[in-house]
């Protein structure tokens, strides 16, 4: 007896029901079942994890999947997520383990803060009738511009990365997702005219057409990094932390390492791959500056070095000091960003908001003249193109999002992927699963959403009487606070409504 | 052809070398003082002979290259070498050869701490470590897999041969230590093997010889002290961490 009650219920309208078998067949936690006689479906409740494959392939919408009604005395504190925690901890003696991302009903900044428009003076523009730019570059801009005589550019410009919208798809490896997920995020970005990042599980060579528009990672346990991989892609980024997780490292279970993923980890099938939180060259920014200058020494200045951080207390001191190391771009995750696998106390628990750390990080770049010399690029996370555009306003250069796409190829948030059974072929290496994800037909979907999203950009630019991201970017003037704190608002650096 | 490194900036050099190596397949750099990321990701069929101190990262992504160094090597010699050799007359500092994937690098005497860390193994790729005296703390942490060999001559500090948090996480690959190998300081998930089986006899030899062979140094009284191997008790030392939630 684990002394637990299912989470969901599963509701089957038999009048519905064809016992088709579909359910059956699709559902790799195994929660649907006939019975003997085969006139009937059934269910083991206790297996579902609310995906939602079943009900939405079901023919009939025979099937509908509701939380499991169980009344509990009323308790604040003691409330059923806590206690069912307790009893899988006593069970197992486990460290609790989640995917996704922080499920915590913390405070949303992007919904505390609304965007201006344009009335009567400056007047608004309209994206479908001019042009409306949201072209951006990433890399370190030059102190300043030298020309000759003849008006040519005589200032050698350091590598940038030319993005046609400013939002990329953030790092999710090989293992962490399927390929065909990965080659989905790839073939949109080569549509798109922006970037996926390989995540530091080393490049695929199914992915050898799409390097133009790759990102590669260098992690601590530097899995796949190799020449050609550094010398193919748009830009390398060092990992060193993570907003789901900020201060633990990756550790893809050797469950998960098949042979395809171990021939682009460069490690043995079924090996852990771990790549602890620490790079053991790493110990200060000074190791860190050595780590980004053999990068740049390795590829022959040809690429941008980012360095991607987790947003956390004291990052305005660090992304000054990574900024001074050398790097490029500097990514930073909030404590909402996703991940495949994280302990579910540190997910929930540890780093701060991506809006506040943007406003701070950007604020401290601009008091110390060094705003220029670094792209930020912030992720963790960014639901709609109104999230994206405040956090432009805000100071960032660009945004880095990888829910919203994995929503659009089918993810329904049943936050599972560390048990490698994802019912939609997203975070799972299960060739049965897999191949249900055809990116054929997924990429599509995900270039609507962001195509969507930058006509959306466009139009609350147009609305602000700008025609330009450029004209936004750090432009706070732009965003008002509601019902905000003082403090809040000045972290933010914005006003309230109606100042 | 001879480059004279002198006081000139890592970039400059680096520059240069680059550049010679366009032409030549073997450049040797002279009057080297700490300039960092020498032969950073060297292909294969150029060779970088080097006198004087080469600073950090030497030999950072290794692609197949060839680099020997006169004097001594600093921190993060072979960083995530691909391949190739590196050859050390001297010591080196601390995290030598870092996630190496292949090739070879012989230390004619001392390492320091954090050498052979995240070493990794793939198909025919098998990255090799010697190291002619001892070295220092967390020896081969994380280890994943290759070789890495300890043979703590010309020990008259009377150190230990290896430091404290030996293995520590290793899963993968082994680890030989010459002579007295101190328990205290080898990781509890690792098992100490007495009795070498025969591929651990000839992957050893041939290693120690090459040793040998680079130093001027007796092979027959190298292999007359005995080996302990040092291989992880399990290659999933995590495994039963986790409860899914």
């Amino acid at each position: 007896m684990d002394f637990t009650v299912p989470e969901f219920d599963i509701e089957r309208n038999r009048d519905r029901c064809i016992l088709c078998g579909a359910c059956v067949k699709e559902c790799s936690y195994k929660v649907h079942f006939f019975s003997k006689d085969k006139k009937a479906v059934l269910a083991d409740e206790r297996k579902c994890v609310a995906c939602h494959r079943c009900a939405v392939i079901c023919p009939t919408h025979a099937i509908k999947i509701v939380k499991y009604d169980m009344a509990y005395r009323d308790h604040a504190n003691w409330t059923p997520t806590a206690q069912k925690e307790i009893i899988k901890q006593a069970t197992t003696g486990g460290v609790l383990l989640s995917g996704m991302s922080n499920n915590k009903p913390y405070p949303i900044y992007w919904d505390k803060m609304l965007l201006n428009a344009s009335q009567v003076t400056n007047p608004s523009i309209d994206p479908l009738r001019e042009p409306m730019e949201i072209r951006t570059f990433l890399g370190r801009k030059p102190d300043k511009i030298e020309f000759t005589d003849d008006g040519r550019l005589k200032t050698v410009m350091p590598p940038q990365v030319k993005l046609e919208t400013p939002i990329m798809f953030s790092a999710m490896s090989f293992g962490s997702i399927s390929f065909n997920a990965q080659k989905t995020l790839a073939m949109a970005a080569k549509e798109l005219g922006t970037i996926f990042n390989t995540g530091e599980g080393g490049l695929h060579p199914g992915l050898a057409d799409f390097t133009d528009y790759a990102a590669v990672q260098v992690a601590s346990g530097r899995f796949g990094v190799h020449k050609q991989y550094l010398n193919n892609c748009r830009f390398i980024e060092i990992k060193i932390g993570q907003g789901a997780k900020p201060g633990i490292g990756g550790h893809l279970p050797g469950e998960k390492v098949t042979v395809e993923v171990s021939n682009a980890r460069m490690i043995p099938p079924g090996s852990d791959a771990i790549s602890p939180a620490p790079h053991h060259d790493i110990y200060s920014i000074e190791d860190l500056r050595q780590l980004i200058w053999s990068l740049k020494e390795a590829t022959q200045y040809k690429k941008p070095v980012a360095v991607k951080i987790a947003a956390v207390h004291n990052c305005s001191a660090i992304v000054s000091g990574v900024a001074r190391a050398g790097a490029d771009i500097i990514v930073m995750d909030g404590f909402r960003g996703g991940t495949g696998a994280a302990p579910t106390r540190i997910r929930d628990n540890v780093g701060i908001p991506i809006e506040l750390a943007l406003a701070a990080v950007d604020q401290r770049l601009r008091d110390e003249s060094i705003r220029n010399s670094v792209s930020l690029v912030v992720s963790g996370s960014f639901r709609n193109s109104a999230d994206v555009v405040k956090a432009i306003a805000l100071g960032a250069d660009a945004v880095y999002v990888a829910t919203a796409p994995l929503i659009a190829m089918g993810c329904h948030m049943c936050q599972q992927c560390h048990t490698g059974k994802c019912n939609w072929g997203i975070a799972t290496q299960r060739p049965e699963l897999t191949k249900r994800l055809d990116p054929d037909e997924m990429t599509p979907r995900v270039v609507n959403l962001v195509n969507a999203w930058n006509h959306e950009i466009k139009e609350m630019l147009g609305g602000m009487g700008l025609n330009s991201i450029d004209s936004l970017r750090g432009n706070r003037l732009m965003l008002r606070g509601i019902g905000l704190s003082d403090k809040e608002l000045e972290i933010l650096g914005i006003r309230h409504a109606g100042e | 052809m001879i480059i004279t490194a002198g006081k000139r900036s890592f970039q400059e050099l680096n520059n240069e070398i680059r550049g010679m190596l366009l032409s030549e397949d073997m450049i040797r750099v002279e009057d080297v003082n700490g300039q960092r990321y020498i032969g950073a990701a060297l292909d294969k069929g150029k060779t970088i002979e080097i006198h004087g101190t080469p600073g950090n990262d030497m030999g950072a992504y290794l692609n197949g290259g060839n680099i020997e160094v006169y004097g001594n090597g600093q921190e993060a010699v072979g960083n995530t070498m691909g391949g190739g050799s590196v050859t050390i007359h001297g010591h080196v500092g601390d995290t030598l050869g870092y996630a190496m994937r292949d090739g070879e690098i012989f230390v004619e005497k001392r390492a320091g701490s954090r050498a052979g860390i995240h070493m990794k193994e793939f198909h025919e790729l098998l990255p090799v470590v010697v190291i002619g005296g001892v070295a220092g703390a967390f020896l081969g942490e994380y280890m994943a897999g290759g070789i890495l060999i300890v043979l703590g001559l010309d020990n008259t500090d009377k150190l230990p041969v290896v430091g404290a948090h030996c293995a520590t996480g290793m899963h993968g690959g082994r680890i030989f230590i010459r002579g007295e190998v101190p328990q205290e300081n080898i990781s509890e998930h690792i098992t100490a093997v007495k009795e070498l089986d025969s591929r651990d006899t000839e992957d050893l030899q041939r290693h120690v010889r090459a040793y040998c062979e680079k130093f001027g140094r007796s092979f027959d009284e190298i292999m007359s002290v005995p080996f302990t191997k040092l291989v992880p008790t399990t290659s999933r030392p995590y495994a039963n961490l986790y409860t899914p939630n």
